[in-house]
């Protein structure tokens, strides 16, 4: 299933899963609201007009993988497998509650359908993405490999290994994306612990960079299109984006990347939304 | 007894790692989902016959664990049933998080192979000889543990784990160790193997330590103690049945391991026995030490786990029934 939705149509959709974003971490009273509402758009343009996958069947064998490697976004996740029908809407008031499917983080042996990988402890995801396109080499298949990762994230060092065998194995089907924020926990990226100049680095490391605006819609397709023609090697999108998107009192609010709003903030979240919209 | 008269018959040398790389290239022949990935020690992980017959299936990690254990994780995404290879360290202390999240709670099937395991890795000392291992991987939820004896029993594990769905951590050694399973002892996951039957004390053994457990059984039997001496391939799923039953007749216990007391398999069957029959038990393994240099045979004598050291906790665990 792809669907070739009109920028119209995937504005109303990333705004709806922003919304989802926000009533979900509200009802559950903790989450990380920041880096959800940062990636709504990107996750919005995966879901539904990059990934050739399919709802009913999630585990279809030629489906294009989608490899969650931060999973404390795991709301924009939700939302987004929700809205595209892998699971019932009214579920992601669930998150984070007892006995749910919707984990805080994403975990694989609760049953949740569309997930590929438990993912939380950060720096693993880009290596299952590397295995998960070097099993697709082995079988010749057409399907692809999106990855999606933090800038913060790039501090582990199993990143570099995981970047280093991804253009040792020529993985041209495999798409990494860098939510590049510029913000972590503790600040600045470039004051925790500097990651620039990170094109070059990622070039020196044999892959293909790529620059978005991680909230222009039709610049992250571009990217992803782009990305397809690469051949020989892999493919990094270093996508700007602003840590809590779309709600302008919270913007590039560092504070805001582990806080859930109250249910009185949501409210007025969802208004700020509105009038953005 | 017959088993063991079967194992008297055969004196044969030889290495369990090369029984894991005989089975590798088999199940490379017979199944083409199955893959290997090795962190640059394909001789010594002996799975170089593997990657010259199957290139396109063989995948060099080079010297980047973290990312082979994930990388085998991601391609169980794609169907494949992937083999990582290093030394037992390096397959499970350094990639402990990485086991964790990516392979056991993201339930993949991945088989995690590791050599050089134990105090019999010889002259390398410490900082390879790991102990902790079994009691790294048999906490973590998911995870399946197996610590094959001989050649043929690593080799019939091989083939076993690549039936079976679902991540395990198979751990093998370097030196050549009697060969002493026959080869058509079918291997079942979680199923013991009772060598010897006995009625005076039950000996639990996994590992290198099976075929001193068989030899202390023996001298036991000159001194008038019949000993029941069982096979713990498996540590988890552990065979509760088989130790229940032969403790329940012998009334005592004695376990034997190369690895630290805490965290391997004398701890496993003490727990059972805690919650379901409790009995004195013995146990032979290392004392919270790292180990040190020296040949294999020089180190099983000095860190206690030889033949004569399984006989004198046999007589101490009777003595407090």
């Amino acid at each position: 299933m792809k669907i070739n939705n009109s920028i119209q149509q995937l504005r109303d959709l990333s705004f709806q899963v922003r919304k989802d974003v926000i009533r979900s971490l509200a009802e559950a009273g903790s989450g990380h609201l920041g880096g959800s509402l940062g990636l709504a758009d990107i996750f919005t343009v995966l879901y539904f007009n990059i990934l050739n996958h399919d709802p009913q069947r999630p585990d279809w064998k030629d489906r294009d993988r989608l490899i969650l490697s931060i999973g404390h976004v795991a709301p924009v996740l939700y939302a987004s497998l929700a809205r595209a029908g892998y699971f019932p809407i009214e579920e992601l008031q669930t998150l984070r509650k007892l006995g749910s499917r919707l984990q805080g983080h994403p975990g694989k042996d609760h049953g949740l359908p569309g997930l590929e990988l438990s993912a939380g402890s950060l720096g693993q995801g880009l290596s299952v993405a590397v295995g998960t396109a070097i099993s697709g080499k082995i079988d010749n298949k057409t399907w692809r490999v999106y990855s999606i990762h933090g800038d913060g994230e790039l501090q582990e060092g199993s990143i570099w290994e995981a970047a280093m065998s991804a253009a040792h194995y020529k993985l041209d089907n495999l798409v990494s994306l860098v939510d590049r924020n510029n913000v972590q926990i503790d600040g600045n990226t470039k004051d925790v612990m500097n990651l620039e100049p990170l094109a070059d680095k990622w070039k020196s490391f044999g892959w293909h960079v790529l620059n978005c605006d991680g909230h222009d819609l039709k610049d992250i397709i571009l990217a992803y299109e782009q990305a397809r023609k690469i051949k020989e090697k892999p493919t990094v999108i270093l996508a700007k984006t602003h840590m809590g998107k779309g709600v302008r009192s919270i913007e590039d609010n560092h504070t805001w990347h582990g806080k859930a709003p109250s249910v009185k903030q949501a409210d007025k979240f969802i208004k700020e939304l509105e009038q953005n919209g | 007894m017959e088993l063991v008269m079967k194992a008297f018959s055969i004196r044969e040398y030889k290495d369990t790692r090369s029984g894991f790389g005989e089975a590798l290239l088999e199940l490379g022949r017979e199944n083409k989902n199955v893959v290997a990935l090795c962190a640059d020690l394909t001789g010594s992980l002996k799975m170089d016959k593997f990657a010259m017959e199957f290139p396109d299936r063989f995948y060099q990690a080079g010297i980047a664990e973290a990312n082979m254990i994930s990388v085998a994780a991601g391609l169980t995404i794609g169907g494949k049933i992937p083999f990582t290879g290093t030394f037992a360290n390096f397959s499970t202390g350094r990639v402990y998080d990485q086991i964790r999240q990516s392979v056991a709670y993201s339930q993949k099937n991945v088989k995690i192979c590791a050599s050089h395991a134990g105090l019999t890795l010889g002259e390398d000392g410490a900082s390879h000889q790991i102990l902790e291992d079994i009691g790294l991987m048999k906490i973590l939820p998911n995870m399946t543990v197996i610590n094959p004896c001989d050649f043929n029993q690593t080799k019939a594990a091989t083939f076993a784990i690549a039936e079976y769905y679902g991540p395990v951590y198979l751990r093998f050694g370097r030196p050549k160790m009697p060969n002493f399973m026959p080869d058509d002892v079918p291997f079942e996951i979680g199923k013991a193997i009772t060598l010897k039957e006995g009625s005076d004390v039950s000996i639990f053994a996994t590992g290198h330590l099976v075929w001193k457990a068989v030899e202390a059984g023996m001298k036991l039997a000159e001194q008038g103690i019949d000993a029941e001496v069982i096979n713990i391939h498996t540590i988890k799923p552990l065979d509760e049945e088989v130790i229940l039953k032969s403790v329940f007749k012998t009334g005592c216990a004695v376990t034997a391991e190369e690895h630290e007391i805490n965290g391997g398999l004398g701890d496993s069957i003490a727990q059972l026995l805690v919650r379901k029959l409790p009995a004195p038990v013995e146990m032979i393994a290392v004392l919270d030490k790292f180990g040190e240099s020296g040949n294999p045979g020089e180190l099983m004598i000095k860190y206690g786990l030889d033949t004569p050291n399984i006989v004198d906790a046999a007589l101490k665990t009777i003595k407090r029934k």
